[in-house]
């Protein structure tokens, strides 16, 4: 085995490694904001390792692969912003257990007293 | 190498499994689409990984358009899920 085999074959390891981790939080976790950052980030590194790990295997791939690894760099926080911002806008509110308080949203406050100032004028 | 390249490819399939699971049972529309971004991501990585497992060059175009299209998809879901579409 080459040197390029070795850093593939290691990358292509991490790769599949943290997309079962990806796939294991989205089972796991138990509010949809946590699933999303669970599947998004994991997904988005496992994915990207394993593409360049393929790359570095074949080398005349190079180029493809990139292209690849530069979309999937740029579309995985945008669908998973554009999730988070929908689900928010339909009332889902996160759930967080902080002491007594079983529902706190730091995000609502500052919404609903802007929303309060504008009725005011 | 085919050996790792099975390992690679097994641990794939079980968070496909999972994912799909999370699919099939989730609570509401936000975790399904999730649950299908995951899925869209996962199978990206795999199209290429099995490309260069079979020696086919042309599924890494494929994997590139499956990419795109899950992303769409995603986006379109979420702009709906808003009220806005």
């Amino acid at each position: 085995m080459s040197a390029m085999e070795i850093i593939g074959a290691i990358l292509l390891l991490i790769g599949s490694a943290f997309l079962f981790l990806g796939g294991l939080g989205i089972y796991r976790m138990p509010d949809t904001y946590n699933r999303l950052q669970a599947g998004t980030k994991a997904t988005t590194l496992g994915a990207m390792s394993l593409i360049l790990g393929v790359g570095f295997l074949e080398p005349s791939w190079m180029i493809k692969t990139l292209i690849i690894i530069i979309f999937i760099a740029y579309s995985n926080p945008i669908s998973s912003h554009a999730l988070a911002r929908a689900n928010y806008k339909r009332k889902h509110f996160p759930l967080i257990l902080h002491g007594d308080v079983k529902e706190m949203d730091a995000y609502r406050e500052v919404t609903e007293k802007e929303e309060n100032k504008e009725e005011k004028k | 190498m085919t050996t790792i390249i099975y390992i690679a490819l097994i641990l794939m399939a079980f968070g496909m499994l999972l994912s799909f699971i999370r699919f099939v049972k989730g609570p509401n529309t936000a975790d399904r689409t999730v649950a299908l971004d995951t899925l869209t991501t996962i199978g990206t990585a795999a199209l290429v990984l099995l490309g260069y497992m079979f020696h086919r060059y042309i599924y890494v175009d494929v994997a590139l358009i499956y990419a795109v299209l899950g992303f769409i998809g995603v986006i379109v879901i979420a702009r709906y899920l808003e009220g806005a579409l």
